[in-house]
């Protein structure tokens, strides 16, 4: 990796001390660098197609970073990572892709992600994507999360796309068994021309289970967002659907919900919020001092924190 | 010093404020006070630059600022807490009150001004500005974004609607306490005998006209006389009275 690259990889990245932690960067379709610890194990696939990372059973605080770069236009890298996480273990996992095209072709990454969480695991995964570049050529990121949730497992994840992706469609899919937790939390920015499709599909299909995702994103100028959520309660359960946006310009969104109670004892809530900024809003920080703009500004860096 | 000039404010051809004049000088506690629909608010909000005028011009510290935005005004010393406070999600107690603050101020001394208006700082330091918190949290928080701002005009549309009378009780001190200082104005819009009982001077709206604008011995008598209320003894704010 060269300067420019790590740079690149500092806006996916919430840490710079990943040295100390089991990692795999992925450069132009290519594994560049790999580190594996005592609690975490990265192979590579037979077929090609990508890793698996294996999370040692009852394994504490195991910190796993797993960034990919798209640093080629033109380029278009697929690849399959598959986490297991062992039983009782405890993860932390940050991945993300960052796109830089600075010439006249598309660029595009697809990153299949799978979790396999065993009972009584605990991970915490932060999702981060963004691309830049001078190019024409699009930036492109079609994530697909997979998720399966073992008896009284918990996954937390953290989702954000910061800028600069001109086309997204990204699939998230859960399982959840008996007593497991999934909470996701996704923000999303897009300007310009930009497009982004988020669709949630959930089956809470264990007795106690729960689910909470949360969609806050901004559409600005000229971009168009499209929210698309289903919870399905096939047992005793809690869902919890939220999805709120703020337009501004002439950003516009679509949420379309769906909840799909197959039981008696299943509870599925689904709010929407659209709109652009309340005028009360920056009005009272118009009265702190703050201009329109600046007010402006705070609102929104605030709601994507 | 405030100045309002000949103010003017009419909506829906109904006349909200009628060639409102008076003056306010320095290290003063006004009260507005007067019936619903007698165009407090509405001239508040005008002083703030939240509205403006139809006509009449406003003047602070000898400056014409009726033509100035609403941060022009903050920028000058002018602040304001909203009857009904704003909610923004995302953005959590310590945020709003550094924005308050204009700089970077230590938690040591927004818990301080939480402490101040009731709150337990470590239970809502960071807690965000959404519907977790009840009115009567988020009016206590709004009335701390204004404490914090310390300026030297500074406006309470209705500091007592939401809040709890325990919490009101303490509120009182801290609004006298708050006068102290030098070179302020505080003006509150209320409905409150306490509040009205501890201002130096109460202005009386009725039909967007100023009934009476003076001390408050003069003026305290006549609201007691004009009530008609059963339930007055014991208390009861102005706003119930005939």
């Amino acid at each position: 990796m060269n300067v420019e690259d790590k740079e690149l990889l500092e806006k996916v990245s919430d840490t710079k001390d990943f040295q100390s932690m089991a990692y795999n960067i992925r450069k132009d379709g290519k594994a560049v660098e790999r580190k594996i610890t005592e609690d975490v194990s990265i192979v590579n696939k037979e077929d090609g197609s990508g890793i698996d990372i294996y999370i040692k059973e009852s394994a504490k605080n195991a910190f796993v970073y797993i960034p990919v770069l798209l640093t080629k236009s033109g380029l278009e890298d697929v690849v399959y990572n598959d986490f297991h996480i062992g039983k009782n273990a405890q993860a932390i996992i940050m991945a993300g892709c960052a796109i830089r095209n600075n010439a006249n072709k598309n660029s595009r990454h697809q990153g299949i992600h799978r979790f396999y969480l065993e009972e009584d695991s605990k991970v915490k995964y932060i999702e981060k994507h963004y691309g830049e570049g001078h190019g024409s050529g699009h930036k492109v990121l079609d994530p697909i999360t997979e998720l399966y949730l073992g008896k009284n497992s918990t996954m937390d994840m953290d989702t954000v796309q910061i800028k600069g992706v001109d086309s997204t469609v990204r699939m998230t899919k859960a399982v959840l068994e008996e007593k497991a937790t999934l909470t996701i939390s996704e923000k999303i920015m897009t300007a310009e021309e930009q497009y982004a499709k988020t669709e949630f599909e959930v089956d809470l299909k264990g007795k106690d289970s729960s689910a909470h995702v949360t969609s806050r994103s901004v559409a600005t100028e000229h971009s168009h967002q499209l929210f698309i959520s289903r919870l399905n309660g096939y047992n005793q359960c809690y869902g919890h659907v939220e999805c709120d946006a703020i337009l501004k310009d002439e950003g516009t969104v679509q949420a379309i919900p769906e909840v799909n109670a197959q039981h008696i004892d299943a509870r599925l809530i689904h709010e929407a919020t659209i709109g652009k900024i309340a005028g009360e809003q920056l009005t009272k920080l118009m009265t702190l001092g703050l201009t329109e703009a600046q007010a402006e500004e705070q609102i929104i860096n605030g709601f994507l924190k | 010093m405030l100045e309002l000039k000949d103010i003017c404010f009419n909506r829906d051809g109904k006349v909200i404020l009628d060639h409102i004049s008076f003056v306010l000088d320095t290290n003063l506690f006004v009260a507005i006070t007067g019936p619903n629909g007698s165009g407090k608010s509405t001239l508040a909000k005008i002083i703030m630059g939240i509205e403006k005028p139809d006509s009449g011009t406003i003047f602070f510290d000898g400056k014409d600022i009726t033509n100035l935005s609403i941060h022009e005004r903050a920028k000058l010393g002018i602040s304001f807490a909203f009857q009904q406070p704003v909610k923004f999600k995302g953005i959590t107690v310590y945020d709003l009150l550094k924005l308050s603050a204009g700089k970077d101020v230590s938690k040591k001394d927004v818990c301080f001004i939480l402490k101040k208006v009731g709150l337990c700082a470590d239970a809502y330091i960071d807690r965000e500005l959404n519907s977790s918190l009840s009115g009567g949290e988020l009016k206590r928080i709004e009335i701390a974004t204004v404490l914090l701002r310390k300026g030297k005009l500074t406006i309470f549309d209705e500091p007592e609607a939401g809040i709890d009378l325990w919490s009101f009780n303490h509120l009182i001190d801290v609004f006298k306490n708050y006068q102290k200082r030098e070179n302020t104005i505080t003006l509150i819009i209320t409905h409150q005998e306490r509040i009205l009982n501890i201002a130096d001077q109460i202005l009386l709206l009725k039909d967007g006209k100023i009934a009476y604008f003076g001390p408050k011995n003069q003026i305290m008598d006549q609201l007691y006389q004009d009530c008609n209320c059963p339930f007055m003894e014991g208390g009861c704010d102005y706003e119930c009275r005939g």
